[in-house]
């Protein structure tokens, strides 16, 4: 109710801005074209993100580019877009050559990678090191003592196990992989980046939904795939035993959960992987928005302002639809805080 | 003898036009490919040349010069491209040294790069490709120009140069669907030849056709009129007539396959350190590592991939080296038959 009536106010106001400029600036109304580029981890929320904000702000276009988060990073640090969206941080040698001076890191974002599978079974639970195992191919055959026994009561296949990861560098690979360095860190010898090691007799599809075609095309087939596509495509996916020693399935509310255990940094770096407490679904990943904290224009820094203040507060309501998980209050209040120190210059 | 070719006064200023149109298209193209405005200063001396060619002895010397530009813009582009790739590929290649092109371990956590994989990959695709495609290629190409009605030539050429334009993408999405999946190839070094053999028929087929054409009629009709058969007019007059440039052709085909990234990069399977002549393995090629790890690498990684890019480079040039000498020799030996 409250909502409509601003979204009333509002656009009457740029109703009114069409007439007189001056009069639009003053009371707030908000024009501006805003350039972005970065994750494909959080494409789907900017798209639904940017068509909600738009249609109250209607004099307000918002591009993202999801060309992944490397790519965010550069384009930011070149001052070549007006803000961007991340699921890493930069290293500490890159942070310096960002051209415009310091910028604040938002986070707004979780999202469950899952662990889709193609057998019979509408049951499996996985353990940190037996995941390892799995995607180093030391275990190869679902009937695997390892795998029975995080799996009681439950007989699963004499059946080979093929193993899907991605062709291309990935966000998801890189947080999947950091995930088993911590989880499993005597057993997992890949080590974590955005493209590892795999070994030749595994398949590589690109992107999120070429992992899920593999894994839904290939009986016995196991990959790494974001909870919304996996969703999407129609996968079953496992339950991961998490640092409290229960198995969690993916869902909404097991990611956020994942958030509300963890130490988050000064700067609101964090890393919600492997996190504590009872619910949290352990491969939980996270991702950010980069933006400026001297804005150099009047219009356009009013717009990012505001467009990340809606991302955090009712864009965060959009998050369950598209499978992805809101951001814990403590977390958000953080980052609404943090979100106050950009300056936006007076004229 | 020296003919004047100086032209009427007219002629001048479309000449001095277009040679200004050339340079400024070469400062252009060179700054970009530079990265910085710094290589717009090797063009200064060359337009003084031109200007004082244009104004002092008419359009002849001006169009010397402009000639002159156009060529030197594509060496000079050429140049500086190798340099700008050989200097941002340096890191990686300062560090693994000859490594780079002789071991097999690809490691991006690791920081260590060995391409020698991808290299095999590369070629051992392109060499699928080229068996698959040259029959075919030089079957339609015999059979437009020796077999075919008169009234299928000009469609059949057109349906040929038509396949050429496909986009590649389409090529690569196509194999997934009905090669990988449908007929079960999955992603492999035979799905990747297959495709890439289609892609680089048309151009075979099309070179191969206007080589096959130049063979003087009077050869054919000599073979005919001594009572060979159609087989035997083939093989006596055109193929050797053709040879050198069906080699140039075949090679040309050879290039583009290795150089084919999208559809590559699609069907290939992507899998690291795949050094076998297992044709149903999945493995990768240089330009598919290129084209999918480029998004999320860090600088080291950025250095590798260049320095794949100056690797497949190096092996293109040495293809079409290869078959210019061909080509030339077997010319000569055909002269001096």
């Amino acid at each position: 109710m409250n909502r409509t009536l601003v979204v009333g106010a509002l656009a009457a106001v740029s109703l009114l801005g069409c007439k007189k400029k001056d009069d639009a600036s003053a009371t707030g109304a908000l024009a501006a074209t805003l350039d972005a580029s970065g994750a494909t981890f959080q494409k789907a929320f900017q798209e639904v993100a940017i068509e909600e904000f738009t249609a109250t702000h209607k004099q307000v276009t918002i591009n993202y580019g999801a060309g992944g988060s490397g790519k965010g990073r550069q384009d930011f640090a070149d001052k070549i877009v007006d803000f961007a969206c991340t699921d890493a941080p930069y290293k500490p040698e890159d942070a310096g050559k960002v051209k415009g001076g310091a910028f604040l890191y938002i986070p707004n974002v979780l999202g469950a990678i899952t662990l889709s599978y193609n057998l019979d079974s509408d049951k499996l639970q996985l353990s940190p090191d037996v995941i390892a195992k799995i995607f180093q191919r030391e275990i190869t055959r679902w009937n695997d003592p390892a795998i029975a026994a995080d799996n009681p009561g439950v007989t699963l296949p004499d059946l080979a196990i093929v193993v899907a990861h991605r062709s291309d560098g990935s966000g998801t690979t890189e947080n999947f992989t950091r995930y088993l360095s911590l989880a499993a860190p005597t057993t997992w010898k890949l080590k974590s980046g955005s493209t590892v090691e795999w070994s030749a007799d595994t398949q590589a599809g690109n992107g999120n939904g070429g992992v899920a075609q593999i894994v839904k095309s290939t009986k016995g087939a196991i990959g790494y795939v974001d909870l919304s596509d996996a969703k999407a495509s129609g996968l079953k996916y496992a339950a991961v035993k998490n640092q409290a020693g229960k198995y969690i399935a993916p869902s909404v509310e097991a990611t956020t959960a994942a958030g509300e255990g963890i130490e988050v940094q000064p700067d609101l770096l964090f890393s919600a992987l492997n996190a504590k407490g009872d619910a949290a679904y352990p491969i939980t990943a996270q991702s950010w928005c980069l933006v400026y904290e001297k804005q150099t224009d009047k219009a356009k820094g009013e717009a990012v302002k505001a467009y990340f203040k809606y991302m955090l507060t009712d864009g965060q309501k959009l998050l369950p639809e598209i499978d992805f998980a809101p951001l814990p209050k403590s977390i958000q209040d953080k980052a609404l805080t943090q979100l106050e120190k950009v300056q936006v210059p007076a004229s | 003898m020296r003919l004047d070719l100086r032209g009427p006064d007219q002629l001048r200023i479309p000449t001095i036009v277009a040679g200004l149109a050339v340079l400024g298209a070469g400062v252009a193209l060179t700054a970009l490919a530079a990265g910085g405005p710094l290589g717009v200063l090797a063009w200064f001396p060359i337009l003084a040349g031109l200007v004082v060619a244009a104004r002092g002895t008419g359009a002849d010397r001006a169009f010397r010069w402009t000639a002159i530009a156009a060529a030197g813009i594509v060496l000079l582009v050429l140049g500086v491209i190798a340099l700008v790739m050989i200097d941002r590929a340096s890191p990686v290649l300062g560090k693994m040294g000859l490594a780079f092109f002789t071991s097999s371990r690809w490691s991006a956590p690791d920081a260590v790069y060995g391409a020698l994989p991808f290299i095999w990959g590369t070629l051992y695709t392109a060499a699928i490709a080229v068996v698959l495609s040259v029959p075919i290629s030089l079957g339609v190409a015999l059979f437009i120009t020796q077999v075919a009605p008169r009234w299928l030539k000009k469609p059949m050429v057109y349906l040929i140069d038509l396949l050429a334009v496909v986009p590649s993408v389409v090529f690569g999405l196509w194999g997934v669907l009905v090669l990988s999946h449908h007929f079960g190839l999955g992603r492999s070094f035979l799905t990747a030849g297959i495709i890439l053999g289609i892609m680089i028929t048309p151009i075979i087929t099309s070179l191969a056709r206007e080589v096959i054409e130049t063979t003087p009629a009077s050869d054919k009709e000599a073979a005919l009129a001594l009572g060979c058969t159609r087989w035997e007019m083939i093989t006596a007059t055109v193929l050797p007539h053709s040879k050198g440039g069906l080699v140039g052709a075949v090679m040309l085909g050879l290039g583009r396959a290795m150089g084919e990234t999208i559809a590559a990069a699609l069907v290939i399977g992507s899998a690291l350190g795949q050094i076998t002549l297992d044709p149903f393995a999945p493995g990768n090629s240089m330009p598919a590592v290129i084209a999918n790890e480029w998004g999320e690498a860090d600088d080291m990684h950025k250095s590798a991939l260049i320095a794949l890019a100056v690797t497949l480079f190096v092996i293109t040039i040495a293809v079409n080296l290869i078959a210019t000498t061909i080509v030339q020799r077997s010319m000569r030996r055909s002269r001096g038959a």
